[in-house]
């Protein structure tokens, strides 16, 4: 008999281990502003590659489909290539003999239907379609496209207070992203071609936590000089803002730069939106919210809080009132699921909860068994402020698996490791009460199962429904617009969002823009943030305007250094015992040592690619 | 200052500098190709390469800061290797047909590739030739672009046209007008600064030699020269007669070409000033500047067509004058013809009578083979002969005016449809100074055993007010020479309007005329142009008069200028014309007796309804 050699990996498979994970790690750095042809070329030729080449329409059918997106690539295709791609797609997905290459006649499928214009533009004009260049992969993943390689460049020069100006050139808000951003930079950030992306929004908190003097404001709330940005001479255009958050002091902060007067209804007792009535203290704490809330309104923006409209004031009569009207209220209703007992006392949402914390009322959670429903990032927040509310027990219920939750992952983690308990493949069935009171929750165990728009959907387990003791079931399944009113003074709603032009225009209301969650249904402080500014500038477009809003500092320039491989530096979280009892801050940020090496591994994408060409540097929107 | 170390010289630069030019200051040297001083540093070509101690990957010199106490060597293996393979890379996109390229002997990636002795092309060629309009006065090979992105950095940055633009990516990455518009719908303005920046022969200007060595072959057509004042200073740059290459000799040169006769258009540049600074005073009196907006000059066609492709709310600021060139074919055709010995010539009554019905027109349009109407050449040679057999002079029948301009767009400007009356136009075929290079080196015309020769009479006279027309400035000081005893009846000083001189992009300078202060301004360099345009439109400046020339520098930095690898010579060249009016005998356009002579026998006096009619246009019909 022959004798079984026992295999160990060669150099080679080493390599090719490594070629594939950086093949990943590329993939997701390098995306931003690909041309989707170029990309369908190159992966049907990589999956090529991986064809064992036995069955006829995986070894001929991949490369003959790179050869015809090559054509095209090439501006040598013909009417007919696309209708050949389409149909020897659909037969090798068809008839291939394995998932190297059906998997392939799918992707190109979908990549087919996906990018059709971009095809049809190739081999029709020989050309990509327009639009945006990836000139700095960053600044282009940031919605309010902050001037990242210039801010990071700046905190490596140690000119925090100039990378802090830098910054309010396009979000007025760096204190708050410094903490809670969630940073789509990074994703796009080209440093994760080389090792991983650099560690973005803890540079930009080391810049705000080194630059107290860009936050002061004079006794009588009036901006320091010091701190100040160029304001226009005024206009004498009022502007009502419906709503205190992100959005809507977003595009107050540039329209005051802009010389109009900005006016914020905010229908709570305090401005911040959702950073203050969602997120919870320690990722925010208050004074911090305050400082740079109380910076932007020293600007020049008057505010109103505790006033609702249209109960207190109507829309009409600030269209009356005002040259334009900017509706930012955010999304602050409450989902819910429409379980049996949901009515019962212990039933709380997070939203009201959170929003209870956030003027100021603490529930006493000490001792109780708190069972959270939901798998976002809320439900991780409300978790772990249970937590710091003295909960004897939080348990999480999610009826997909830990992977599929939407909540980041630092965010799961930090709930875990502070004690809270997910119970994944767990759908609630139902409130069990005793009297009117919570006492537990009955849940039916799930098992994963095929994939629906995407994503892997649960199925009911063959297992028998089990209950889950506790005090109170807090549901985290999703917040909606309050619209009601606002549908009801004609602005169109669809699926309970506000409805607006891409420019944010309210149709059939000139000068009623509208904006942030709203518009765009529950999303991130950064997009409000985006969506805020691009209001400023469309607003003073509609008013006959056209300021523009720069800033007068010089980014360093590029050093000519390898950036070899170097590990990024992560922030650190106070220790899980002894920060779940309190809400101050959790996230320690980076030391001085850390944020120098951190700033220097930014690959200066503003300087190198096509970041320097043509006009190089936006120095004004 | 930064201390650093180039091969081990020590050098001290001030903060700020690049390694090359670091480089530069020690005397060593480091090959470049895309980069384009202060307008394209994008790092493209990666020929620049140099190795800094302590740093893995090689740096480009161009684009990289000196930094204290780097340590540079542009001489090592790994220097060189990177260098060579590079162009190697960039040869086997680009058709290395030498011999029949444009620019070869003048190509930066032809002299690099000498330079660093590549002999051998390891790479597969693939090579892409989109197709192009021939016709164009600009033309683009794709084959020979490098892309280096300088046309597209020039384009935007210093003429704010954008016409270039990167199409595709990744391995396909091309330049292209933009938005896959054709180039005639683009809004190029032929400025030609494009091609005077591309490092290769991929940008070039259509090449009109041909149409003029068959006139000039034609014993039935009578070559008439006309030279715009620019030409001169840059006719020998970089040829074997460099040396001996004086107004004089360049007269000499083209009459050994062939031209039957060879004119200034300095006299014709004089007429100009004549009628447009008649028109600026009319406008001045009528209060139809400062508030109304300038005056702005229209003698340069790039500018014109600026106006119209990118500012066309601006057009009736224009001045109403035609450029030198068109005055020149105008009169020339009119006033001058009956004068040169034609064969049954037109008087100018019936030019101008043609004119006016907007009929046939010309100097024996009968025999003009492009002509409405015009006898096929096999009858025109029946005629040559008939004239023959009778025992008839072998005298013309036909006038052909070329320019020799510094310049692309007066190809442009000379075919518009408002010059060509019936098919015969005021001026037939526009040569720039690099086609007249070309003209002399394949005839094998040796300028240096010529001759000084002197441009002929009638329009032979030029004033210095004419002459430095070529550069940025000189129209705006010629006009306000002539303005100025317009209105007193005395001349000035010649130099008392000196300080709108200088390559500054932008220039600003209030004149005291007879106690009416006129407001100038002088821009060259269509992007100085644009800003200038939006203050104005902002209300941030206010000016009486506006000077603009769509070249960086004026004529003397013109589209149609030889072209010097890193050497922008429109200040040098300038220079040149500011000492050729100091010698002229007259420095006052209204002195020149040729133009006295002009208005005298022909036009009665400036913006008469003959000069309105002949020197005079609405380019808003262009």
């Amino acid at each position: 008999m022959d004798l079984i050699e026992v295999l160990k990996p060669t150099a080679a498979e080493a390599v090719v281990n490594d070629v594939c994970d950086t093949l990943a790690r590329r993939a997701q750095a390098g995306s931003v502003g690909i041309c989707p042809v170029e990309l369908t070329d190159a992966f049907v030729s990589l999956c090529a590659a991986q064809s064992c080449g036995k069955c006829v329409p995986c070894r001929i059918g991949l490369a003959k489909m790179h050869g015809i997106i090559a054509g095209i690539l090439d501006g040598q295709g013909c009417p007919e290539d696309l209708e050949t791609l389409e149909r020897t797609a659909r037969v090798t997905y068809a008839s291939a003999d394995c998932a190297i290459g059906y998997e392939t006649g799918a992707m190109v499928l979908r990549a087919v239907e996906g990018f059709r214009g971009d095809f049809l533009s190739h081999s029709q004009d020989g050309r990509c379609t327009g639009g945006s260049r990836d000139a700095v992969p960053c600044r282009m993943g940031c919605p309010a496209q902050v001037d990242i390689p210039g801010y990071v460049a700046l905190v490596h020069a140690g000119r925090y207070d100039d990378a802090v100006r830098l910054i309010r050139k396009d979000n007025p808000f760096p204190l708050a992203c410094g903490l809670i951003c969630e940073h789509p930079c990074e994703s796009a950030c080209r440093r994760g071609v080389v090792d991983d992306a650099v560690n973005i929004r803890a540079l930009k908190r080391y810049a705000v936590d080194h630059a107290e003097a860009m936050f002061a404001v004079q006794p009588d709330g009036s901006p320091a000089p010091e701190a100040a940005p160029f304001h226009y001479e005024p206009t004498g255009k009022r502007i009502a803002i419906i709503g205190g958050g992100p959005a809507g002091l977003t595009a107050a902060y540039y329209l005051a730069l802009m010389g109009h007067s900005p006016v914020v209804y905010e229908q709570r007792e305090h401005l911040g939106g959702m950073m203050r009535y969602g997120i919870p203290a320690y990722r925010f704490p208050r004074e911090e919210l305050d400082r740079e809330v109380d910076w932007i309104v020293s600007q020049g923006v008057e505010v109103h809080c505790g006033v609702s409209v249209p109960q207190d004031i109507t829309l009409d009569q600030l269209r009356q009132d005002c040259d334009a009207v900017y509706v930012a209220i955010g999304a602050h209703q409450e989902k819910s699921l429409g379980l049996e007992g949901e009515n019962a006392e212990g039933v709380l949402s997070a939203v009201e909860m959170l929003r209870a914390i956030g003027d100021g009322f603490m529930h006493d959670f000490t001792g109780q068994s708190i069972v959270v429903v939901g798998g976002g990032n809320v439900a991780m927040d409300v978790a772990r402020t249970s937590m710091r509310l003295g909960a004897a027990s939080v348990t999480v219920v999610y009826r997909r698996r830990v992977e599929d939750m939407t909540a980041q992952d630092e965010e799961i983690e930090g709930a875990v490791a502070e004690g809270c308990d997910i119970r994944e493949l767990t759908a609630p069935a139902r409130i069990i009460t005793e009297g009117d009171k919570v006492c537990g929750l009955e849940v039916q165990p799930q098992m994963i199962g095929a994939f629906d728009r995407g994503r892997p959907k649960p199925v009911k387990a063959d297992a028998p429904t089990e209950v889950i003791p506790c005090d109170r079931v807090l549901m985290a399944v999703g917040q909606a617009v309050g619209s009601g009113p606002f549908a009801a003074d004609g602005i169109p709603v669809r699926w309970g969002q506000i409805v607006a032009s891409p420019f944010g225009e309210v149709e059939g209301m000139p000068g009623v823009f509208c904006g942030g969650d709203c518009e765009s249904g529950p999303a991130t402080v950064i997009r409000a943030i985006a969506a805020g500014k691009a209001a400023a500038r469309n607003i003073d477009a509609h008013l006959g305007f056209s300021h523009s809003i720069s800033v007068d500092v010089e980014v360093p320039a590029a050093q000519a250094s390898d950036r070899m491989p170097c590990g990024r530096s992560n922030t650190t979280e106070r220790m899980a015992a002894l920060r779940k009892h309190d809400f101050n801050i959790m996230e320690k940020g980076l030391s001085d040592q850390e944020a120098l090496q951190e700033s220097s591994r930014c690959l200066r994408c503003d300087r190198f690619g096509l970041g320097a060409f043509r006009e190089g540097r936006l120095q004004s929107w | 200052m930064v201390n650093a170390t180039i091969n081990g010289q020590s050098v001290s630069m001030p903060e700020g500098s690049s390694i090359l030019e670091a480089v530069f200051a020690t005397g060593n040297h480091v090959p470049t190709l895309c980069g384009l001083r202060e307008v394209s540093e994008i790092g493209a070509c990666r020929v620049c390469m140099v190795e800094v101690e302590g740093v893995d990957r090689l740096v480009p010199a161009c684009n990289s800061p000196l930094e204290e106490g780097m340590a540079v060597r542009t001489d090592t293996p790994r220097v060189l290797e990177a260098r060579r393979v590079n162009v190697q890379l960039l040869l086997s996109q680009h058709d290395s047909r030498c011999p029949t390229c444009v620019r070869n002997g003048n190509c930066v990636l032809q002299f690099l590739a000498q330079e660093l002795n590549v002999l051998e092309e390891p790479y597969r060629p693939n090579i892409t030739r989109e197709p192009w309009d021939a016709g164009f006065p600009l033309i683009r090979d794709s084959s020979k672009c490098v892309r280096c992105l300088r046309c597209v950095q020039v384009c935007a940055k210093v003429q704010g046209c954008n016409v270039w633009d990167i199409k595709n990516r990744a391995t396909r990455l091309d330049v292209a007008v933009r938005d896959g518009l054709s180039i005639a719908e683009a809004g190029c303005v032929l400025c030609g600064q494009c091609i005077t920046h591309c490092p290769t022969g991929a940008l070039r200007a259509r090449d009109d030699t041909d149409t003029v060595l068959e006139a000039l072959a034609d014993p039935e057509v009578l070559c008439v020269a006309q030279v715009a004042p620019a030409v001169r200073t840059s006719w020998g740059e970089g040829m074997a007669w460099e040396d001996s290459a004086s107004e004089g000799r360049m007269v000499a040169t083209l009459k050994a070409l062939g031209f039957d006769y060879v004119f200034d258009t300095n006299f014709a540049a004089d007429m100009t000033i004549m009628e447009e600074g008649s028109e600026f005073l009319e406008r001045l009196k009528e209060g139809d500047v400062g508030d109304n907006g300038p005056m702005f000059t229209s003698c340069c066609p790039g500018w014109v067509r600026f106006v119209r492709e990118h500012r066309p709310d601006k057009l009736g600021r224009l001045s109403s004058a035609k450029s030198p060139q068109q005055i020149f074919g105008a009169l020339l055709k009119s006033y001058v013809a009956p004068k040169l010995g034609m064969r049954e010539p037109r008087s100018a009554e019936d030019y101008l009578g043609a004119v006016r019905e907007g009929a046939g027109i010309g100097i024996g349009l009968d025999t003009h083979p492009q002509g409405e109407g015009a006898n096929d050449l096999a009858a025109l040679a029946a005629r040559a002969e008939n004239g023959a057999a009778a025992g008839q002079p072998a005298s013309p029948q036909r006038i052909f005016c070329v320019s020799f301009m510094p310049c692309v767009a007066k190809k442009y400007e000379a075919a518009v449809e408002a010059m060509v009356r019936e098919g015969e136009p005021d001026v037939d075929a526009v040569i720039t100074v690099r086609e007249l290079q070309r003209m002399v080196r394949m005839t094998h015309t040796n300028p240096a055993l010529l001759e000084d020769a002197a441009f002929d009479s009638p329009m032979d006279e030029g004033s210095g007010a004419a002459v430095i027309f070529g550069t940025t400035g000189g129209v705006m000081e010629a006009a306000l020479r002539s303005a100025y005893y317009l209105v007193t009846g005395e001349n000035p000083d010649p130099e008392a309007f000196s300080a709108v001189r200088g390559t500054e992009g932008w220039k600003e300078q209030v004149f005291d005329m007879a106690g009416t202060p006129v407001r100038t301004a002088v821009v060259s360099g269509l992007e100085n142009a644009a800003k200038l345009l939006d203050a104005l439109d902002a209300g941030e400046v206010s000016y009486d008069f506006v000077e603009v020339m769509a070249c960086p520098g004026g004529c003397t930095g013109g589209g149609g200028q030889p072209i010097h690898e890193a050497c922008e010579l429109a200040g040098q060249r300038g220079t040149v014309l500011y000492g050729l009016d100091k010698k002229r005998a007259t420095r006052f356009s209204h002195e020149n007796p040729s133009v006295g002579a002009c208005y005298e026998d022909f036009l009665d006096k400036p913006l008469s309804h003959r000069a309105e009619e002949l020197l005079h246009t609405d380019q808003s019909q262009w």
